[in-house]
């Protein structure tokens, strides 16, 4: 049954994943499985999306019915859901830009691939991923942008974590639409990923998970 | 006698706006201005026609960029006209070109204070006034239970729901009783105007016109210089692909991408609605400026944004209904394929033989030149590049393209988007690339 749910959440049956949600906490099972079962759910359209076969439409859609769920379990939960992460990431879109497509994208993608990621959101400062790596000790940045003016905003970035003594106890990643391997030297960068999957790959290989 | 528009095929009305095109009514400054001005129409559409031009033709890639080369920034230019003229004047003079981009772009800063419009930031108003450009708001401006009020009178629904939303001066809208019904004798619908919030609604709309025209003023001023220097205007109108218009403007991405799921009818409708729209807006547009082309941003239908199943489903469909519908009038689209384009090509070719522009940003170029063979393709230097880079790099990655994409003409030389900063040298390099190893 939990396979079904999984796959059922995963092949976006709005109707079937709502009612399996409520008939399961009816029958009075630990609300944690269904979670848990929501988590193997998006774990496989994660692996869609990388393949390929799923797009943007299918992970807006797969994060609301997840959404949805969550909060028909919600108010049977006992306990805080704690689970074990491959590590923590600081990821947001630099100041003086307010693009999100991409950033939600890696979001979704880090999150459903074991990762823990405090997503600071759109035209973020400086100041605030540098206030964000000292209170989380994330070892990984993720730096989004969309527009050209990032270049300046990514390098100036960079340029403060170093000033706070923070970058060489942390890997830097950059993306979005303007970005290449040109604006991470710029930047003085990491590494550049051309994709959320690359976002991934690259977070994999520094916490040295496989 | 002369055959009547309406009995013309599309290659005759297209002859008859590239004649219009080709000789504006203008005073050129000088004869030389003229003869510059003919030969630099020609190579378009030349190249649109896919006969061979002189040279490749260039679209220098400059949008907001004239600010910032002139010593100002967009915050400056959107508030000051005077100086807004002034930069686009400088970089008028001081670069070598084939067409002119007026600052049509650049809107009336004043004027959308005045109306306190919400759907995009720019300088002074949520953005630092060295802001490169400004951006947009995305929103869900239209929620999903509005579909059908939108479906039933898109126009009824932009003024009293949309409007009122998008900005705060047209707020008191929202009191108008439905606009749509049929009023023989208007005393209801005239008493309506009495309601004070109502006509200080009236009296800011009044006021934020006259700034809008000041502005309009000062814009269409610029083109009639350029056109007069020589330099022809290359967007004679803009329009949108229905997708974008529901998905950028009334319900987001997040929105228009559950509805796909949730209610797919209602969004077909909703975009069927907006396909006449999308048409009629841009041929009045090029009646006026005397330009064919008509300049299409491409936002949500880029590769990886959704699959090409979907793209032909929800996307592709109202979109060629819409170039059609411009090219039926004997205009030229140029659709600007944002992010990557490369996986939609196979679906783009379905167009007439030399009807389009397809300007691409990310794409191999040799691909689109092989499948868009029958068309005219521009494109695509960096834009990270045209920032970054040195000339020397441009010169050569704008090589490389021409000698890719030129042969056999329908080729337009450009970067992948517009440098609003960085190096102006590297513009400079384009248009020598051109000259160099653009001639046939």
């Amino acid at each position: 049954m939990s396979g079904d749910f999984a796959n059922l959440l995963a092949d976006l049956k709005e109707d079937e994943v709502l009612r399996l949600t409520e008939e399961r906490i009816e029958s009075g099972e630990d609300p944690l499985k269904i979670l848990d079962d929501s988590r193997k759910g998006m774990g496989i359209v994660g692996k869609r999306f990388a393949d390929g076969e799923y797009f943007l439409p299918e992970l807006v859609f797969s994060g609301e019915l997840l959404k949805q769920v969550t909060e028909l379990v919600k108010p049977h939960l006992k306990q805080a859901v704690e689970t074990k992460r491959l590590g923590t990431i600081v990821i947001g879109t630099v100041a003086g830009d307010i693009h999100d497509i991409g950033l939600n994208i890696v979001d979704f993608m880090l999150d459903v691939n074991g990762f823990k990621v405090h997503n600071l959101g759109v035209d973020v400062a400086k100041e605030k991923f540098v206030d964000k790596v000292k209170e989380t000790k994330a070892p990984i940045v993720g730096l989004s942008g969309f527009l050209t003016p990032a270049f300046d905003a990514m390098k100036e970035t960079v340029e403060a974590l170093d000033a706070a003594g923070l970058r060489k106890d942390i890997k830097v990643m950059i993306g979005g639409g303007q970005m290449d391997d040109e604006v991470r030297k710029y930047a003085k960068a990491d590494a550049f990923g051309k994709d959320a999957m690359a976002a991934v790959a690259l977070a994999k290989d520094w916490v040295g998970a496989k | 006698m002369e055959k009547k528009w309406a009995d013309m095929t599309w290659q005759e009305k297209r002859e008859e706006r590239f004649k219009r095109w080709l000789s504006p009514d203008i005073k050129f400054t000088s004869p030389e201005a003229e003869k510059l001005y003919k030969e630099r129409v020609t190579r378009f559409t030349k190249a649109i026609k896919l006969e061979e031009p002189d040279r490749v033709p260039v679209m220098i890639p400059a949008q907001f960029l004239p600010s910032v080369y002139a010593g100002y920034n967009l915050g400056t230019v959107m508030h000051d006209y005077g100086k807004l003229k002034e930069a686009w004047l400088k970089f008028l003079n001081d670069f070598e070109m084939d067409s002119f981009l007026p600052p049509s772009l650049v809107l009336p800063a004043r004027m959308l204070e005045m109306i306190d419009f919400k759907l995009i930031k720019w300088p002074r108003r949520g953005l630092p006034d060295d802001a490169p450009s400004y951006q947009f708001v995305e929103g869900e401006y239209m929620p999903a239970e509005e579909y059908d009020a939108f479906i039933y009178d898109p126009a009824d629904y932009l003024q009293r729901y949309f409007l009122p939303r998008a900005a705060g001066a047209f707020k008191p809208f929202s009191k108008f009783a439905p606009l749509t019904p049929f009023v023989a004798i208007p005393v209801g619908y005239v008493a309506q105007f009495a309601d004070p919030e109502i006509r200080k609604a009236y009296e800011t709309l009044f006021e934020a016109g006259q700034e809008a025209v000041k502005w309009a003023m000062a814009v269409g001023e610029m083109s009639q210089i350029g056109l007069a220097a020589g330099y022809p205007n290359i967007w004679g109108g803009m329009s949108q692909a229905p997708f974008d218009m529901v998905g950028d403007f009334l319900r987001g991405t997040r929105g228009i991408m559950m509805d796909m799921f949730q209610r797919p009818d209602k969004l077909q409708e909703a975009m069927a609605k907006l396909t006449p729209v999308a048409i009629s807006g841009a041929v009045s547009s090029a009646d006026a400026s005397g330009c064919p082309i008509i300049f299409i941003p491409l936002h949500k239908g880029t590769g990886g944004f959704m699959s090409n199943k979907q793209y032909e489903e929800f996307y592709w469909p109202t979109f060629k209904e819409v170039m059609m519908g411009l090219i039926d009038e004997g205009l030229v689209p140029m659709p600007f394929a944002e992010g990557n384009y490369e996986p939609r090509l196979e679906i783009i070719k379905d167009l007439p033989r030399s009807s389009t522009i397809w300007f691409f940003e990310h794409m191999d170029m040799a691909k689109a030149k092989k499948i868009l063979g029958h068309t005219c393709i521009a494109g695509n230097v960096p834009v990270t590049m045209m920032v970054t880079g040195q000339p020397a790099e441009v010169k050569e990655r704008c090589r490389k393209l021409i000698e890719v994409c030129a042969p056999g003409s329908g080729y337009i030389l450009t970067a992948g988007a517009w440098m609003d900063m960085g190096n102006h040298e590297n513009l400079r390099a384009m248009m020598e690339a051109a000259k160099e190893y653009g001639v046939y």
